[in-house]
């Protein structure tokens, strides 16, 4: 039948896996999510306020300011802070491309996500660069890559957590342009998240209409257990 | 005020950009808001030039007296038109399996956005905008689909393209956490339609004029 094949042809590697119930079963065959559920639990509950503007509105508090300072001063830490987790997410990706855990449209889609965290990593470098400041040192990294469900479980919380970790620094960055790039990133990261919470079936707004930011802190604390040496 | 060529902006150097003339009214301090077209301007410089287009055009449609008053109110124009669009498919769209919890999840997230937002802009001191009539006309779940990710994706642009326009960081952590969650919609619709649901490692910011373009054939 060349025009259904056609038509499948036209439609994405992930589209597919998500519409194909058996092969989505496989991706994912995964009760809970904890990993995720823990991390959603320290970013904190919560966000029913009808007002958006509320002194609950932690990610801008201004004693936040200088969590980023250990990677550089005002926007260079920030972006910085930033490169490491994608330097992160990058590594992740390459290791389980070629952990021979996924093939075919899994493999896809997890490429095509790890060629974006790259290209986020390449501007981010960059842009540290043409503000005058040194770009922070891609860090050693180690996952553990069992199975394809427990790889699939950890794609799933390390691209919640970039999300919220760019969604805490978007009001402490200084420069509009840096904060135009942010945010272009920004929504991209929720792209990935909602993604992978479509195929592990969990709820693609874990934390409802409003999304939650995550503190350096909680952010770094979460990656710590990958960073070796 | 001083007219600088971008190049001395800040260190940030892009040959393609050299000898575009920015207005400085700021004295070269850089704030959010007022040097906005600058700002815009520079970031083409550190991501190419392809993104300059779309960041250049927000920035004359989102600079100079836009308040976050504004800027809030073309937000809840985007809010109201999705809010009703999905409160709508609610009844029209004869969804099954996994697309009618989707549908349910999508209106009541955006009625929330609704609400998040006519309570920000009166906080501020502001009128909300009235909501306007809308007509959407579509016929399937297929034509519904397409029209919702239309919808979610220049909602991601629009609000990336105006955040960097807003001046109140509590404004700005608000409209980020709202297009962190229209991001996500677009990517559960993107599948839901067989597309790619990250197409691009950089999404596009959309000038306030891009948007009304996109969304007025269906405000009656």
């Amino acid at each position: 039948m060349p025009e259904l094949d056609q038509r499948s042809s036209e439609r994405s590697a992930v589209a597919r896996l998500v519409k194909d119930p058996v092969s989505r079963r496989k991706f994912i065959a995964v009760g809970g999510g904890t990993g995720l559920a823990a991390l959603l639990a320290a970013c904190g509950g919560g966000g029913n306020s009808t007002t958006m503007v509320t002194n609950e509105s932690k990610p801008m508090a201004e004693g936040m300011k200088s969590e980023t300072e250990q990677f550089g001063k005002g926007d260079i830490g920030i972006l910085n802070y930033a490169l490491t987790l994608e330097y992160l997410e990058t590594a992740f990706y390459e290791e389980v491309v070629k952990s021979g855990l996924f093939k075919g449209e899994e493999l896809a889609v997890l490429k095509k996500f790890g060629s974006e965290e790259a290209q986020h990593v390449a501007a981010l470098n960059s842009t540290v660069k043409k503000l005058g400041g040194k770009p922070a040192t891609k860090p050693k990294s180690e996952f553990p890559l069992e199975n394809a469900k427990s790889v699939a479980e950890l794609a799933g919380t390390v691209e919640n957590l970039g999300a919220a970790a760019y969604l805490g620094q978007a009001g402490n960055i200084e420069s509009p342009e840096v904060l135009a790039a942010a945010l272009s990133i920004h929504s991209v990261e929720a792209r990935h998240a909602a993604t992978l919470n479509t195929l592990l079936g969990m709820s693609i707004t874990p934390t409802g209409a409003f999304a939650e930011a995550a503190d350096v802190k909680t952010v770094l604390k979460s990656v710590e257990p990958f960073i070796v040496g | 005020m001083s007219n600088k060529n971008l190049s001395e902006i800040d260190g940030l150097v892009h040959p393609e950009l050299v000898g575009v003339e920015v207005v400085d009214e700021s004295g070269g301090d850089i704030s959010r808001g007022d040097v906005i077209l600058k700002g815009a301007l520079a970031a083409g410089a550190v991501y190419g030039t392809f993104m300059v287009g779309p960041f250049v055009r927000s920035a004359f449609a989102m600079g100079g007296g836009t308040s976050d008053v504004d800027i809030l109110n073309f937000a809840l124009t985007l809010e109201y038109l999705e809010s009703t669009f999905y409160e709508e498919a609610m009844k029209k769209v004869k969804a099954s399996g996994e697309l009618k919890p989707l549908i349910k999840m999508l209106a009541g997230d955006e009625k929330q956005h609704v609400e998040a937002l006519e309570g920000t802009i009166k906080k501020l001191g502001g009128k909300p905008v009235a909501k306007p009539t809308f007509n959407f006309e579509y016929s399937g779940t297929s034509g519904f689909l397409k029209l919702a990710e239309t919808f979610e994706n220049v909602g991601v642009g629009a609000y990336n393209g105006a955040a960097p326009a807003i001046k109140s960081k509590e404004v700005l952590a608000a409209a980020g956490s709202i297009v962190q969650v229209e991001a996500r919609h677009a990517a559960a619709i993107a599948l839901q339609n067989g597309m790619e649901p990250a197409p691009e490692a950089f999404d596009k910011a959309l000038e306030e004029k891009e948007v009304l373009k996109d969304v007025e054939p269906f405000i009656a």
